[in-house]
């Protein structure tokens, strides 16, 4: 216990010392115009750097300068969405709605042309908002039930019509789509035949598994009825085709990781360490 | 691609060899060697800027003709609707649309769906738009409207009354007084609506509350993870879609190619292509060498029974 | 009262927002329903960030494990919020993420990196995992193997490379052109019939909410 102790105050005291050393190389070699613009860019990039390899030391294994990260992290980012909100939707939304003196004190432009009514409406929300913060008091926490409902009936309301038409009309709409797309007949057909990505060919098996896809897939979501017989067969097919789509967003994701690996790593080798 | 830029190429192979010898063998390969390595990978492969070229697919292609084909001076609005998580990918794309939209004299009205889009988006501002297009003019030519909580509530406002959900711009101007705001009501007097992202509000939100209720075409730039969720809406509801760096890159290389005036401008995403390919070709040589050894150690471990 | 106004609630906003979509003269009604949403987002935001605050001071005051830690998300929330809140240095009628306030470089110079980084993380894991855990054990997995390999080949140019010889008459065969065909087809075909199952999800537990026959976001008593 003691070792680990005094193995975690080297550790931290080499860290101190390599982010001083970077701090003091970084201010040396800035390119702002005030040395002390240079101090200040070499010790903001020197902060992102040592958080970056903070986090990437849990690599290694759980470790205290993981831990710092990881917490800071979750308090700066909750307080950057409360500033955002408050000033971009708070402010930038009910105050030019209240009062000429206090969009004045914002200096945010009031609107004129609204109905008084449209006003006074706005305390609703703000009522409503404060209720849900009394979630955070035990004793009237059931309160917040009300400005909760009004959060679940906006997005059930605002879901319904908007998935049934996007979501499941107009996808049904788009898998009956022709089977043999540009045909002209048998004969033109065989005359033109090829094996090429953009032949007639590619296009016609394309549409045909875009149908016998969806369908299938549907056909392996529906639990109502035993997967035996042709049901069964077509159960199997929407597996396959639903294995095929896991592949592909599997490679795709692969894909959006490695990509920020080599965000970060552009970052330190770029921004902090100047090799590129 | 010169001799230096063979080297990862040569380093990563041996260090494949090595770990299929060690699998093939029965050893086991530290979980930390295999993390070291795909580091490896991809820091050789920018030290030595391994580079290849690109062309675009027809949903990329889709995308870039739609804007390249819009009459001068139409509306563009450009969603941005990420994080730094995703910005790698994704930024490169909203710049790509920010100097397409430019270049060719629309009016560009950049929106955010997500608090970190509003501030991400001044780095586009900074690095692209203002120093490129000096010319242009805030308010007449593009303007900033920023963020707004509520998801897709937001859209909800601006698919018919913009002004009701926007008072003001970014900077607490009336969008009475921006000359760009003219004879603009709602997203229905748009021409296009781009959304560039890769969670929730994003590409597929804009779909669905936005271009098929205002009846307005959408385009879209989404993060790897989950643009092959965007398929299915792709081409009647989503006129096209970047997907991931890739994507970017393909966008990036049709500008280059066909807009002599971006033939210098950073290419971020052209230039993580090849990282990007190094770590796939290693990723894919893991999944070979893994079933080898384990298809092997089963042979071995059936032939003892 | 406690279970009838939020049903109540639910059932006049959620058909508001319904019949604003399909009859005109109500199309002011969903708008000034989804503002009021939006705003109380805001305040849903604060829940957020007061609860958080709750549970790392119950843990600083209890001094429970790693309570340290808990003190570092304190302050900065602590930092980040007034530099947010007060603009500081920065102008009231600028953003508040003005380029090169306070505010702007804590986002661009801590939070930025942490989670970027945090998940870059996953490049690594997934790197093991494809080492470790994915096997050709049966058809189904085979067939994920196969798909996944040629979308990473597909997407890269090295797998242009590496079938740029097959002639445009069997281009099909080309991996970059099979990728795409993967995308667009069986790829499309069962991400739509997710799609629509989801959706039919979503609409039916929609309807079971503005018809109040779904109660269980009530709670107990």
């Amino acid at each position: 216990m003691a070792n680990s102790k005094n193995l975690m105050r080297i550790i931290s005291a080499a860290v101190a010392l390599a982010f001083v050393i970077s701090w003091i190389f970084k201010s040396m070699n800035g390119m702002e115009d005030t040395t002390w613009l240079n101090v200040r860019q070499g010790a903001l990039v020197t902060i992102a750097a040592f958080l970056t390899l903070s986090i990437y030391s849990f690599l290694y294994g759980d470790n205290p300068f993981y831990r710092f990260a990881e917490h800071l992290f979750v308090g700066v980012s909750a307080a950057y969405w409360m500033s955002l909100g408050f000033w971009s939707t708070i402010v930038g939304n009910l105050v030019p709605r209240t009062h000429p003196a206090i969009a004045d004190f914002f200096q945010i432009a009031y609107s004129q042309d609204i109905p008084t009514y449209l006003r006074l409406i706005m305390i609703i929300p703000v009522v409503l908002g404060i209720l849900l913060l009394l979630r955070l008091v035990p004793k009237v926490s059931w309160i917040s039930r009300w400005p909760l409902a009004f959060i679940i009936g906006t997005t059930a309301g605002l879901n319904l019509p908007r998935y049934l038409q996007s979501d499941f009309i107009q996808q049904i709409n788009n898998t009956f789509i022709t089977m043999l797309p540009a045909w002209e007949g048998f004969g033109s057909f065989f005359s033109n035949f090829s094996f090429s990505a953009s032949g007639q060919f590619a296009m016609i098996m394309s549409n045909i598994v875009i149908f016998v896809g969806v369908v299938c897939g549907l056909v392996y979501f529906f639990f109502s009825k035993e997967h035996r017989g042709w049901f069964g067969v077509a159960s199997r097919i929407g597996i396959w085709v639903l294995m095929i789509t896991f592949g592909a967003s599997f490679g795709y994701t692969v894909m959006g990781r490695i990509s920020l690996l080599v965000g970060r790593i552009t970052f330190l080798f770029h921004d902090w360490l100047n090799i590129l | 691609m010169t001799f230096q830029q063979y080297i990862p190429i040569i380093v990563v192979g041996i260090g494949l060899i090595w770990i299929f010898i060690r699998s093939w063998r029965g050893q086991d390969v530290d979980r930390r060697i295999v993390f070291s390595f795909i580091g490896l990978t991809v820091a050789l492969a920018l030290i030595f800027q391994v580079m290849f070229g690109e062309r675009a697919t027809a949903i990329v292609r889709a995308a870039y003709d739609k804007i390249e084909n819009l009459p001068e001076g139409s509306r563009i609005l450009l969603s941005y609707d990420f994080d730094p998580a995703m910005a790698p990918e994704v930024h490169p794309m909203a710049n790509s649309f920010i100097r397409h939209a430019m270049a060719k004299n629309h009016k560009l009205y950049l929106y955010s769906l997500w608090a970190t889009g509003q501030t991400l988006l001044q780095e586009s501002l900074t690095e692209v738009l203002e120093p490129e297009f000096p010319e242009k003019e805030y308010g007449k030519d593009w303007v900033v409207m920023g963020y707004k909580a509520g998801n897709e509530g937001v859209l909800n406002v601006i698919v018919t009354d913009i002004r009701k959900m926007y008072p003001t711009d970014v900077h607490n101007t009336s969008l009475d007084s921006l000359p760009i705001y003219d004879g603009v009501k709602s997203l229905k007097d748009f021409d296009l609506l781009i959304s560039v992202g890769g969670g929730k509000p994003g590409v597929k939100e804009w779909v669905l509350f936005a271009g098929d209720r205002a009846n307005v075409p959408v385009a879209g730039g989404s993060a790897a993870v989950s643009a092959p969720l965007l398929y299915p809406y792709y081409p009647r509801q989503l006129i096209g879609l970047l997907g991931g760096t890739k994507g970017a890159a393909e966008y990036e290389s049709e500008l280059i190619r066909e807009y002599p005036r971006f033939a210098d401008i950073d290419t971020p995403a052209l230039r993580m292509m090849g990282p990007q390919t190094m770590a796939h070709v290693v990723i894919i040589a893991f999944i070979l060498i893994g079933n080898v050894a384990y298809f092997r150690g089963k042979r071995k471990r059936r032939s003892e029974v | 009262m406690k279970r009838q106004i939020p049903l109540i609630i639910i059932m006049t906003v959620g058909w508001v927002l319904m019949v604003s979509v399909f009859v005109p003269p109500f199309e002011s009604w969903g708008e000034e329903a989804s503002l009021f949403f939006d705003i109380i987002a805001v305040f849903a935001f604060f829940l957020g960030g007061g609860n958080l605050i709750r549970v790392h001071f119950t843990k600083i005051n209890r001094k429970s494990e790693g309570w340290g830690f808990s003190v570092v998300t304190v302050a900065g929330f602590a930092v980040m919020l007034i530099l947010g809140l007060f603009k500081i240095g920065g102008s009231i009628s600028a953003p508040v993420d003005t380029a090169g306030t306070p505010f702007e470089l804590m986002f661009r110079y801590v939070m930025s990196p942490l989670q970027a980084t945090m998940y870059s993380l996953l490049a690594f894991y997934v790197a093991s995992a494809s080492y470790r855990a994915f096997r050709a054990r049966n058809i189904e997995a085979t067939i994920l193997l196969i798909a996944a390999f040629v979308i990473l080949l597909g997407r890269t140019p090295f797998g242009f490379y590496l079938t740029a010889w097959i002639p445009e008459s069997f281009s099909i065969l080309e991996i970059p052109n099979m990728a795409v065909w993967i995308m667009n087809s069986p790829n499309l075909a069962g991400q739509r019939a997710i799609m629509i199952g989801i959706a039919l999800g979503v609409i039916s537990m929609s309807l079971r909410l503005l018809l109040g026959i779904e109660r269980s976001y009530l709670g107990g008593d």
